[in-house]
């Protein structure tokens, strides 16, 4: 029997939802000095109305469903789900203010991109778009990749298991120190110091052998940084990567896209000096092997295009797109539709391949993940085995995940799972292209990197795309970021709220 | 006698014309030589638009970035060339509009397979600006009202808090 909500229910996820908001608007004071530094009035004025509108409702609904509680699992899972539909409506306003978005739905469209990681734009007249808009395109994959609930932890919640809760509902299952508020705050501090270092190695290079300005080398700096780290793949040009003309930015970057697509567990194992770690990891071993098998792909089908002649031609353009594509970054050296026009179906298809796949759990960046594809791998060989040796042999499963782990049906069952729900994903946003009248590979392409939060294009996204294709890609990196449990929560909610029994 | 004069200067006129127009590079945009790059790869092309962002000075040479409206496409010149430049595009000015000519490289074997082109001539149509930015006078009284609200909601719960304490 389903129940419905209750109003305590409703209370509780209102309390939170409203911290979480309030936590977003002071989040907005960061572009609006921006603003204010770079003398540039109306951009500022468009972050103080986004900022008042966020308090303004954050403090109503904490205010109006004050509570005690603490969490349940349910109402957990739809707070974040909750909030991350918020951040997208309340962050679209100084987007929207900013005229450079044709329309609300833009956007939303925009700001979902950004907080999920992903970097598909419709953003438009990039090259004249302020300084605090820019920032703010790319401080939303800073606070998404992290986590929009990990801000709000680190800032204003006390370690409880409500606390926990909202952690894991926002796609992130490890505990990396025995208190949450203390893994939140880590998770910041890793991503805080790669920031400085970040910036600086980028805004040197841009001072010294790029040419740019210094104020622009280290804005770039900045903004390059948290969208690589957080395998978003903004830019604050139009051109993307290609902007720059440079090799030696590029292999900054590539540094910067892997370390984005490590596992937050795996940062502070090599921090605390445990370096055998990325030998033994499962998942570190599964993203090798991924990185060798796709790229091979990749390059037999770039070979067939023979498309770029000569070993440095092949790595800033193949090998780049490669890896953006696997960290699901999606930084690009090309443009959009020299994917189509180009680079030919076998490296097309190695390419969404890697996509598909995303990176380390626990970490920034998207896709199916590699620990879950370990996991399975690793239970398919096991159960290979098993039939090999003799009936009476007994033997336990195991890998190497920071510590060693007996594999279980449960687990197995789990990577399966979620597996399958990415590949129903993909297939929904391909089915919905083809629909509107997309080619199919091309469909497949842009579903991919909108539900894996990858950011590449092949020149479908774009303003004038229709509303239904944004609707669904919004959806897509929504289900993508959050690793569908707390969205399938909150369908589970509306389902309660309508035909449950009190 | 004079007409067939007159048909034989017509005639060099109009072959003289062709010759010329052959010589001038084929102004493109920037769609068309992405959507056509291997056709125009390694030819002599013209590219019009604006220059936004920085002017990277390399050695001798410069990269420069002009869109056309419609993407931006990095432009390979000489250092001397780019200092005709006076105003490159952002939120605050509007940059140089300019026509370049040279050769289109679709996958430039000088700069790793760049998407580029390097350019010969450089010739400025039109000066950029800065612009001007005058406050939005219904954002800023907007501002002021979402301020008040807030303000108004905070002694509110001010007051409600301290009357329970009470």
């Amino acid at each position: 029997m389903i129940l419905k909500p209750t109003k305590e229910d409703i209370r509780n996820i209102g309390f939170y939802l409203g911290k979480i908001i309030v936590g977003l608007g002071l989040i907005m004071l960061i572009p609006l000095l921006i603003g204010l530094v770079a003398c540039e009035i109306n951009p500022a004025l468009d972050f103080l109305i986004g900022a008042e509108i966020a308090l303004v409702f954050g403090f109503i609904l904490i205010k109006l469903c004050h509570t005690e509680r603490d969490l349940s699992w349910m109402q957990g899972m739809i707070v974040v789900a909750l909030s991350w539909l918020a951040a997208t409506l309340l962050g679209a306003v100084p987007m929207y203010l900013s005229g450079h978005w044709n329309s609300f739905l833009d956007a939303c469209f925009e700001a979902m991109s950004g907080f999920a990681t992903t970097g598909l734009t419709l953003v438009q007249d990039l090259d004249h778009l302020s300084y605090a808009h820019n920032f703010w395109r790319h401080l939303g994959p800073f606070v998404g990749g992290q986590g929009i609930v990990i801000v709000a932890l680190s800032l204003f919640l006390r370690a409880s298991s409500g606390a926990f809760k909202l952690y894991v509902g926002e796609a992130r299952e490890e505990k990396i120190l025995p208190n949450i508020i203390h893994t939140a705050r880590f998770i910041w501090l890793i991503s805080l110091v790669y920031l400085v270092l970040g910036t600086i190695a980028l805004g040197a290079a841009g001072i010294f052998v790029l040419g740019l300005k210094p104020v622009n080398a280290l804005f770039h700096g900045a903004c390059i940084f948290m969208a690589g780290f957080d395998t978003a793949g903004f830019s604050p040009q139009s051109q993307n990567i290609l902007y720059y003309h440079s090799l030696l930015y590029e292999c900054i970057i590539i540094i910067i896209m892997i370390l984005g697509a490590l596992n937050f567990n795996f940062h502070y194992q090599l921090w605390a000096g445990k370096f055998k770690e990325a030998v033994k990891n499962i998942e570190s071993k599964a993203f090798f092997i991924s990185i060798m098998l796709f790229f091979l792909v990749t390059s037999l089908g770039l070979e067939q295009a023979g498309i770029y002649p000569g070993l440095v031609s092949f790595f800033r353009k193949g090998f780049f797109q490669f890896i953006s594509g696997h960290s699901t970054t999606g930084y690009m050296t090309i443009y959009a539709q020299q994917f189509i026009k180009e680079w030919g179906n076998l490296a097309l298809a190695g390419l969404i391949c890697s996509m598909a796949l995303g990176g380390f759990i626990c970490s920034t960046s998207g896709g199916v993940k590699m620990l879950r594809i370990g996991i399975i791998f690793k239970a398919l060989f096991e159960d290979i085995k098993r039939l090999i040796l003799p009936e009476k042999a007994i033997f336990f499963q195991r890998f190497h995940h920071v510590k060693d782990v007996l594999l279980d049906d449960k687990q197995v069952r789990s990577a399966l799972l979620i597996t399958l729900a990415y590949i129903i994903l993909y297939a929904i946003g391909t089915l919905v292209g083809v629909f509107y009248g997309y080619p199919f590979l091309e469909s497949l392409f842009e579903s991919t990197s909108a539900a894996a939060n990858v950011g590449f294009s092949c020149g479908i996204t774009n303003a004038g795309m229709p509303d239904g294709l944004k609707l669904t890609y919004i959806f897509q990196m929504w289900a993508g970021r959050l690793e569908f449990m707390s969205i399938f929560t909150l369908a589970g909610f509306f389902v309660a709220a309508i035909r449950g029994k009190r | 006698m004079p007409k067939l004069k007159t048909y034989i200067f017509v005639i060099i006129i109009f072959i003289t014309s062709l010759s010329a127009f052959e010589l001038c590079a084929q102004t493109v945009s920037s769609t068309e030589l992405i959507n056509n790059a291997k056709s125009y790869d390694g030819k002599t092309v013209g590219f019009t638009g604006e220059v936004i962002g920085d002017v990277m000075a390399r050695g001798d040479f410069a990269w420069i970035n002009v869109n056309d409206g419609y993407n931006a496409v990095g432009i390979w010149i000489e250092k001397k060339l780019s200092q005709e430049i006076s105003y490159t595009g952002s939120f605050k000015t509007k940059g140089d509009k300019i026509s370049v000519e040279g050769v289109f490289q679709r996958a430039c074997p000088e700069h790793g397979g760049d998407f580029d082109i390097h350019a010969v001539a450089l010739k400025k149509i039109s000066s950029g600006r800065q612009t001007a930015e005058g406050l939005n006078i219904s954002k800023r009284n907007f501002a002021l009202i979402l301020f008040g609200v807030l303000c108004l909601i905070i002694i509110l719960s001010r007051l409600k808090r301290t009357s329970l304490k009470k």
